[in-house]
């Protein structure tokens, strides 16, 4: 019976194995280029946040990305998840105007944000943002490592990536040359283009590679802020259902001790 | 007393409820003393686990609409924000999104067995066909499914998918102006599909009762493929099954633990994080994993037309498979031709799952040709074939003959030996 069950499993591990790797190739298929890993605390399956390097990305995108980039799905309380302190998320939200209203006038008013509303859009609606971007849409960035190939990774790569485009390539006009964003002409400006563009508050050497990490990381926080939790519960999980299934399996052997 | 059930139970609770609805006595005939093949491997666990994917799909799936929008401009929010902000969301919708993988890998295995083992043959072909009768709804609920996040594949696949019908002659048009609610994917298609998509898991769990219903007048099939010939061929549902399925739910569970805390996105296309745009096309348009081996099918046949009728008749063949097997033998361990050319049939079916994630170009396209030839010719040549050719080993005498090695003691005493070896 052991035997049978080993074969059974292999079988299905095969399966399961070309039916991944099916699926694995499917997607190598659509991005050509090869994206370096870039190594963050929270890659691996049991890999962490660094708070103090989602603190500093958080930095990054209050100053550089925010100025085209909205990150709607977030609300300032989030960032409590970084480890800032009440006061200074208080202070982060009230640091920029939120429309609000109708009041009891009908009219709409502006006042300072507070924890509990959404992170402020740079531009009111998409054609505004076109408007003031060369007709380009700067995406929308709270879920964008989960949608793209490489998630953190290819942000990461994306932001170190900018080029001299080779010889014989001519770009369009208001272009960009980037190694690794697919097709090679990107709309965006080199965002992060000289070391010490800003200073960290916690004194770190702010490289164009440590800050390309720290957004990186930062936005994958944003996209999955759930990651620490998840994998937290799921190694627990799976230590309780290893030995729940070795006792099922003592116990089917003891049953089915009388049949052979 | 007259008019009551004459009830087996002694505890007088349960013996009043069975006295007058003997569902006591229905549990008890059909999951504990229910007689069944003693020699299941492995791969007859794969029912009950799909019994269980399913209700897993229910139980996660009502929490999720309660939090879900069922808007065009709000669905994909509305899922980030279970994601965030309902407690536990994250963890509700990662099992719903990769339960639907989990149970269509559960669910391949199941009919790759049914295949393999021929137990779609005489008496069982409408267990078979009702079985045929789930996929195909699981197919439709797991599209519907996939469109209402919002994204761009949902848009995308939804759009794709849809127009298929379009190739129908003359009505084609009008039924895809009736599956979208307009004149394009829009607010009333992503509205009718939330409402299919709540209602066919419940028409699946009508069908799943009768597929198990006819299941209990013929009783299972079994790795010989030969008829329990008496007592000392089966044994009692419980425990013997009961334990035996237990094992391989921990080992799906953990399966799915896996995908779900370790590599929730793994299953899933990255486009579909992108909310959907009408007016950009990904780059390719690829369908969640289990369609792909139909998507590349699809893709073969230069025709539109006869393209969407490779694809549905690659799925609807299986409701005549019954008829189009020849053989009297149903276990493919007895039968030396036909277990390799189903085997190569298995290899095949993932040659055409890797070429439909292809761009449908160059190489590619030839692949799923053969493939898309030979998953046809299977059914349609060699099987019906086989059936008059093929000359299938002896079959043993019983079930209780090959499993009690060399003869052992005879059937019937087995079960009264004391439990010490293992």
């Amino acid at each position: 019976m052991a035997l049978r069950f080993v074969k059974t499993a292999a079988l299905a591990a095969a399966i399961s194995l070309s039916a991944a790797m099916s699926m694995g190739a499917a997607r190598a298929a659509e991005g050509e280029v090869h994206i370096p890993p870039a190594g963050f605390s929270f890659s691996g399956a049991l890999g962490t946040y660094d708070r103090a390097e989602l603190q500093r990305g958080f930095q990054i995108y209050k100053e550089v990305c925010s100025a085209c980039h909205s990150m709607h799905l977030l609300s300032y309380r989030n960032l409590r998840d970084i480890g800032l302190s009440e006061a200074e998320v208080a202070a982060v939200a009230a640091s920029v105007q939120i429309q609000d209203g109708p009041n009891d006038n009908g009219e709409m008013f502006e006042r300072p944000g507070r924890a509990s509303d959404r992170f402020r859009s740079p531009f009111a609606n998409p054609a505004a943002a076109r408007a003031a971007n060369n007709g380009a849409l700067p995406p929308d960035l709270s879920v964008i490592t989960k949608a793209r190939n490489g998630g953190a990774d290819y942000i990461h790569a994306l932001l170190i990536g900018y080029a001299e485009p080779p010889a014989g390539l001519t770009l369009a006009e208001g272009m960009h040359y980037n190694q690794y964003f697919p097709g090679h002409q990107i709309a965006m400006a080199p965002p992060l283009s000289q070391d010490g563009q800003l200073t960290f508050g916690d004194g770190t050497n702010a490289t164009v590679d440590r800050m390309s990490r720290d957004v990186s990381a930062f936005l994958n926080w944003a996209a999955e802020p759930e990651l620490e939790t998840r994998r937290a519960m799921g190694v627990r999980v799976l230590i309780f259902l290893a030995i729940l299934g070795g006792l099922t399996y003592a116990v089917k052997r003891k049953v089915w001790a009388d049949v052979h | 007393m007259a008019g009551l059930h004459n009830s087996e139970f002694a505890n007088p609770v349960v013996r009043w409820i069975d006295q007058r609805m003997p569902v006591f006595t229905m549990m008890q005939k059909e999951y504990g003393t229910f007689p069944t093949p003693r020699n299941f491997n492995y791969f007859w666990n794969f029912g009950a686990l799909a019994m269980i994917n399913l209700v897993i799909m229910i139980a996660t799936g009502i929490f999720l609409a309660m939090n879900y929008t069922a808007h065009t401009s709000l669905a994909f929010d509305s899922v980030e924000r279970i994601m965030r902000d309902v407690n536990y969301g994250w963890l509700i919708r990662y099992v719903h999104m990769n339960g639907a993988s989990m149970f269509f890998i559960v669910v391949l295995v199941h009919v790759w067995r049914g295949m393999y083992y021929g137990s779609y043959k005489a008496p069982r072909e409408l267990l078979w066909m009702l079985g045929v009768v789930i996929y195909l709804l699981m197919m439709a609920t797991a599209f519907m499914g996939y469109v209402l996040p919002w994204g761009q594949m949902s848009f995308w696949g939804a759009t794709v998918i849809t127009n298929l019908f379009s190739a129908i002659p003359l009505v084609g048009n009008s039924i895809v102006t009736l599956l979208w609610g307009g004149f394009s994917v829009d607010n009333p298609t992503l509205n009718r599909f939330f409402s299919l998509h709540y209602l066919l898991p419940f028409v699946i769990v009508g069908v799943v009762f009768l597929h198990v219903a006819a299941l209990h007048i013929t009783g299972s099939n079994n790795p010989l493929g030969i008829e329990p010939k008496g007592p000392q061929d089966t044994l009692p549902f419980h425990p013997y099954y009961t334990v035996k399925d237990s094992v391989g739910i921990v080992v799906y569970l953990m399966v799915f633990a896996v995908l779900v805390f370790f590599a929730p996105n793994y299953l899933g296309h990255p486009d579909n994080y992108i909310p959907a745009n009408p007016l950009s096309t990904p780059a390719h348009i690829v369908p969640e994993w289990y369609f792909l081996p139909f998507y590349a099918i699809l893709r073969a046949v230069p025709d539109k037309l006869m393209g969407v009728l490779a694809m549905f008749g690659s799925i609807l063949l299986l409701f005549v498979l019954p008829w189009l097997d020849g053989s009297k033998v149903r276990s493919m361990r007895f039968r030396p031709i036909a277990k390799w050319l189903f085997l190569l049939w298995t290899v095949n079916f993932f040659v055409l799952m890797w070429a439909g994630g292809k761009p449908a170009e160059g190489v590619y396209v030839l692949i799923s040709r053969l493939a898309t030839a030979y998953y046809f010719a299977y059914f349609l040549v060699l099987l019906p074939l086989l059936g008059k050719i093929e000359r299938p080993l002896p079959l043993p005498e019983s079930i209780s003959r090959p499993v009690l090695r060399g003869g052992g003691p005879l059937p019937g005493a087995a079960t009264a030996q004391p439990m010490e070896k293992a």
